[in-house]
């Protein structure tokens, strides 16, 4: 079965990025498109009534009562999804996908996520902005754990990669992600910048060669360097000298525990980045 | 780890914090009233529904319900605390919470899906009128203390608590309720029955302690049959509960993780000197009601209880039993399914007897796993006396009349195999008869030997027997049939 470019349509401002981004990558990648969009019941508040009675009856009239909520909640919320959906996909169509499939589920994003891991080539999810919305953060994070297939972050604007950057540090998550990006039609004649943070040694050196003999080998442009400093200090600085448009990085090596006490590199650079993030597991 | 915490326990903070107020307002009166049913101070009451509120909210499978010390619970207590006095109660509470977590790991949540609509029915209202029933002493007027105030205070709680909300709904008026009570006896200075003359209140913290009996056979053979009552009826009223909170909120619940949960709360409430407890089907439908969904309501109701009494146990004590009488049948009321009694004319009549016959067992025997076990039992004999009847034999005899094709369809088994036989007829004189079974369903061993005896019986009249498709209709006899790996199985059971 062909996998597919999956983008998460949720009607903020970020849709609209999510959307360019999915039909460029669907583009690059020959697949199709799909947008998704997951109806969440759980993020409606609950009704509060403090009377605090119950009497003859009750029950079966609470039940009556919540079921007629969820059902008004639920038609509309099914409405508008499917209005957002619509748009998105004409602005795919206006992109130049041909036949987007637009998919409406209901539950949480993860488990619907999960439920089409299997047919996902790339997930495309949209930021949003983590100071009026902190908690989203930790829901693309937990999105971003739980699944196994390439995930890109993107910003709220959208702009078709000229140069892209891969933070290479010589693990195993990130040689891969090199193999990957080199064996990906969605790079292609993109110039590929390397960058290791670390310092500036024979071993370093030795797999930062590795890496952009690598990708030369599979036509790219790739000027490779080693810096030293703060992680994401250094990566932060290379993409504004250098007007880097995407980075792409090896997602969490560590687990929750040690992020939860130490908190992570990644989680932090996701969620300062001004440009698209392509994270790889 | 965020996103479990966050859909857990902060996803509706406002809605759970105010639900845990309210809900805390009817835990007391039930764990005070069914306290002193069970023969302990209200202290032991109240301690236990704070600890078990408080540790099924991080130990639970059902976000969401309300666990504490309840009258089904208690009502099985009363003849141990009795004879044994309360240390052989704290050792029952511990034994009971082992068994129900040894209940999660063997999975017997599972078990649940024996329990038919009909007996879960009959439960909740058996708990009502349990409820109820056990508010009467407060009302009789043998008792001591029991005058005309009383009745007209419960009278008059019982309108403050229906007739408030019409006022307002931002109150509580369980709330309301109790403090105009308690302020009218003491402004009146009526001499009633209040909180106080029940026994000891909470005045500390609890406090960790080990029961004090000694730890040998005898002491376990005192608490063991109280602990396994109290596990079923805990895990019972449990596992219905979180069923109406599944239905009611429309989200999943752990019925396995429920069980264990309830066991450590359990072991909780026994070791900080509580009795055993388990979900309440009233205060949860409250706790849904006032808009709480997750652990966050369950634990705040816990902790606004302790508050409540520790720091408010001089006015606690003031409290007329009359105002929590009041609440009590408001939770009766409330948690007796009125659905059923309309129900009555439409429902076939074996689910009207079993449910029936669940309320009856429970309010005779005070034990509602007494009539959960006669409510299953029946619903498990009407079943089979029902399938028994999807059987049907037909016979042609042949051309020359000398041989009798029976030809068998639908199921034989231990309540139909009687009917099977009575099915032929021995008395016809043939030579041959041939009987079909190619689309009998043979269930058990019954069949089989009620096939054997009619096969015989044709034998001795000297009629010769061919029986046709026996290796497909025994092929049924199966106990258990691995469905997962053999994806026809079903088909191939369904198709003759």
């Amino acid at each position: 079965m062909m996998k597919n470019v999956v983008a998460c349509i949720d009607g903020t401002d970020v849709s609209t990025a999510v959307s360019d981004f999915g039909a460029w990558a669907s583009q690059r990648l020959t697949v199709s498109l799909v947008l998704l969009h997951v109806l969440d019941k759980s993020e409606y508040p609950a009704q509060t009534d403090m009377s605090g009675n119950i009497g003859l009856g009750s029950r079966e009239a609470l039940l009556q009562e919540l079921a007629e909520l969820d059902e008004k909640r639920g038609k509309l919320a099914l409405e508008q999804g499917r209005m957002m959906l619509e748009t998105a996909k004409q602005r795919a169509m206006d992109d130049g996908v041909i036949e987007p499939i637009t998919h409406q589920r209901h539950g949480n994003l993860l488990d619907s996520l999960l439920a089409i891991e299997q047919d996902t080539r790339l997930l495309v999810l949209g930021k949003h902005d983590e100071k009026l919305k902190p908690h989203v953060g930790s829901r693309v994070e937990s999105v971003v754990r739980s699944l196994h297939c390439p995930i890109l972050v993107t910003t709220d604007t959208f702009k078709a990669p000229e140069k892209v950057m891969l933070a290479f540090d010589g693990s195993d998550t990130t040689r891969k992600g090199v193999e990957m990006v080199a064996g990906s039609p969605l790079f292609k004649g993109v110039p590929c910048h390397l960058i290791l943070v670390g310092n500036d040694n024979e071993a370093h050196r030795k797999q930062l060669n590795w890496a952009q003999s690598t990708l030369e080998a599979a036509g790219f442009d790739a000027p490779a360097s080693i810096i030293s400093g703060d992680v994401e200090q250094v990566l932060c600085d290379y993409r504004r000298e250098h007007s880097i448009d995407m980075l792409i990085m090896g997602a969490w090596g560590h687990s929750v525990v040690r992020r939860f006490l130490v908190g992570s590199t990644t989680t932090s650079v996701v969620r300062n980045a001004t440009v698209p993030v392509l994270l790889l597991r | 780890m965020y996103q479990t915490l966050k859909t857990n326990w902060l996803s509706n903070p406002r809605g759970d914090l105010l639900a845990g107020i309210v809900v805390a307002l009817a835990l007391i009166p039930e764990a005070i009233a069914f306290s002193i049913i069970a023969g302990v101070d209200p202290k032991v009451g109240l301690y236990a529904s704070f600890c078990i509120a408080v540790v099924i909210a991080f130990t639970g499978g059902r976000t969401g319900m309300i666990s504490a010390a309840t009258g089904a619970m208690a009502l099985l207590m009363v003849t141990l605390v009795k004879e044994h006095g309360l240390e052989y109660l704290l050792a029952a509470t511990l034994l009971t919470g082992l068994l129900q977590i040894g209940a999660g790991y063997l999975k017997l949540g599972s078990l649940m899906r024996f329990v038919s609509r009909s007996v879960v029915t009959g439960f909740v209202n058996a708990l009502a009128i349990l409820i109820f029933l056990a508010q009467l002493p407060e009302l009789n007027p043998a008792t001591d203390g029991v005058t005309w105030h009383v009745y007209a205070m419960t009278a008059g709680g019982l309108g403050i608590i229906y007739l408030f909300p019409y006022l307002t709904r931002s109150i509580p008026s369980p709330l309301v309720t109790i403090v105009v009570l308690t302020a009218l006896a003491i402004w009146l200075d009526m001499d009633i029955r209040n909180v106080g003359s029940m026994g000891e209140l909470p005045d500390t913290l609890p406090v960790f302690l080990w029961p004090d009996v000694p730890l040998n056979l005898e002491t376990l053979l005192i608490i063991l049959p109280y602990s396994v009552s109290l596990a079923v009826v805990g895990l019972l009223e449990s596992l219905m509960t979180a069923t109406i909170v599944d239905d009611l909120t429309d989200t999943p619940s752990d019925k396995n993780r429920e069980c264990k949960g309830q066991g450590i709360a359990n072991i909780g409430s026994g070791l900080l000197g509580g009795m055993a407890g388990c979900a309440m089907i009233g205060q949860s439908v409250i706790n849904i009601k006032s808009g709480g969904r997750t652990r966050l309501s369950t634990l705040s109701a816990g902790v606004f209880l302790l508050l409540m009494v520790v720091f408010l146990d001089r006015w606690v004590a003031q409290i007329p039993m009359a105002a929590l009488v009041a609440v009590m049948i408001m939770v009766a009321i409330g948690t007796f399914s009125w659905e059923s009694i309309r129900n009555l004319k439409q429902h076939p009549m074996s689910s009207n007897i079993v449910m029936i016959a669940t309320v009856v067992v429970v309010v005779a025997t005070h034990n509602l796993a007494y009539g959960v076990f006669v409510g299953v039992l029946l619903g498990a004999l009407f079943f089979a006396n029902k399938v028994g009847q999807y059987k049907y034999v037909v016979s042609e005899a042949s051309d020359d009349g000398l041989t009798r094709t029976y030809r068998v369809v639908g199921q034989v088994f231990f309540a139909s195999a009687d009917k099977f036989v009575e099915f032929f007829d021995f008395k016809e004189a043939v030579d041959k008869v041939v009987i079909d079974l190619c689309e009998a369903h043979f269930w058990d061993i019954t069949a089989v030997s009620a096939l054997d005896k009619v096969v015989l019986k044709f034998r001795r009249e000297g009629t010769e027997v061919e029986v046709i498709g026996l290796n497909e209709a025994s092929a049924t006899i199966v106990d258990r049939f691995a469905v997962h790996d053999k994806p026809d199985a079903v088909d191939k059971l369904m198709a003759h």
